[in-house]
């Protein structure tokens, strides 16, 4: 099976998760333009980290309307695994895969940084294969990372067990420290964290390759 | 077909922080201007549309402001909607 990265115009960490998946992990990877809505073959899809259509109006907001996302909506109402990573997490949200919203940074700073992060959530088979309540750390690079929501919408995804990374030291004034979530269903996953950036031993850590290795079943 | 001029003002929900505002906020006060309590940045956006009638009008940059220029997580929206004018197109 293959993992599919789609591009837009401005996505600039699309070479980085191919280089992760198919580079370091041996994974059949491709990309999909944005513009493409043919998704056949694939058992999962990325949305990867940067500004796409230059973040004009709002990260994401422009995105949400790309032809390809059209067919991921019917991808994940059948299954399908969704991995947003940055961009992709805010283009999620706007598109209503995952509640909430991704603002700007608490001190409006733009981080770029190693942090730790605890792993809250095994619920899900993208952090199964971790030691839970282990910390593990992933590169952030971020300027609108901070985590928004209701009330009512936290304590349904805590309800639901849907919280899947914290961070340990809050960077950018996310609600609960949420550093990622996943649906219901346990088939989309969107987080901040860039694990692409960490699964290359020679540059740095490999604790994002787990989550890379559950795009595909085997 | 009359056209319209709309203009859309996006602001962030009053429960949602807004670090831009409150830079600008400590930037005014440093620049001496006083008596500044609160400020909080949004955006105008304005819009030509052509529409059959002002009501029509006001329907459609209402579904526009609601799907594309605001995410209502985050924010609210006003709009105002000036009355017809004459089209410049032939």
């Amino acid at each position: 099976m293959t993992i599919g990265i789609v591009v837009f115009p401005g996505s600039n960490c699309d070479r980085d998760v191919h280089w992760a998946t198919q580079g370091c992990l041996g994974m059949s990877t491709r990309f999909l333009w944005h513009e493409s809505t043919d998704l056949n073959g694939l058992e999962a899809v990325v949305l990867p980290g940067g500004f796409s259509y230059g973040d004009y109006l709002r990260c994401g907001a422009i995105a949400r309307f790309a032809p390809v996302l059209s067919s991921l909506l019917e991808f994940v109402n059948k299954g399908g695994k969704v991995l947003g990573i940055c961009n992709g997490f805010q283009i999620l949200t706007e598109l209503g895969l995952l509640p909430g919203a991704l603002t700007r940074n608490q001190e409006l700073h733009f981080i770029c940084d190693t942090v730790p992060l605890l792993i809250s959530s095994q619920r899900t088979q993208w952090f199964k294969n971790y030691n839970q309540s282990k910390n593990i750390f992933l590169p952030i690079a971020h300027g609108e990372g901070r985590y928004q929501c209701s009330e009512s919408i936290l304590k349904k995804l805590q309800d639901e067990d849907s919280i899947a990374l914290k961070y340990k030291n809050n960077p950018n004034g996310s609600i609960n420290d949420i550093a990622a979530i996943t649906n219901k269903s346990g088939n989309v996953l969107g987080m901040m964290p860039h694990p692409e950036r960490a699964a290359d031993k020679d540059i740095g850590g490999i604790d994002g390759i787990k989550i890379l290795q559950a795009l595909l079943s085997n | 077909m009359p056209n319209f001029k709309a203009k859309v003002q996006v602001s962030l929900r009053p429960s949602v922080l807004d670090p831009a505002g409150e830079a600008a906020k400590s930037a005014a006060i440093k620049l001496g201007v006083k008596g500044i309590s609160k400020v909080r940045i949004g955006k105008a956006i304005d819009i030509e549309i052509e529409a059959p009638n002002k009501q029509d009008a006001i329907e459609q940059v209402e579904i526009l402001s609601d799907r594309l220029l605001s995410n209502p997580v985050i924010e609210n929206w006003s709009l105002q909607l000036d009355s017809a004018y004459s089209s410049n197109h032939d």
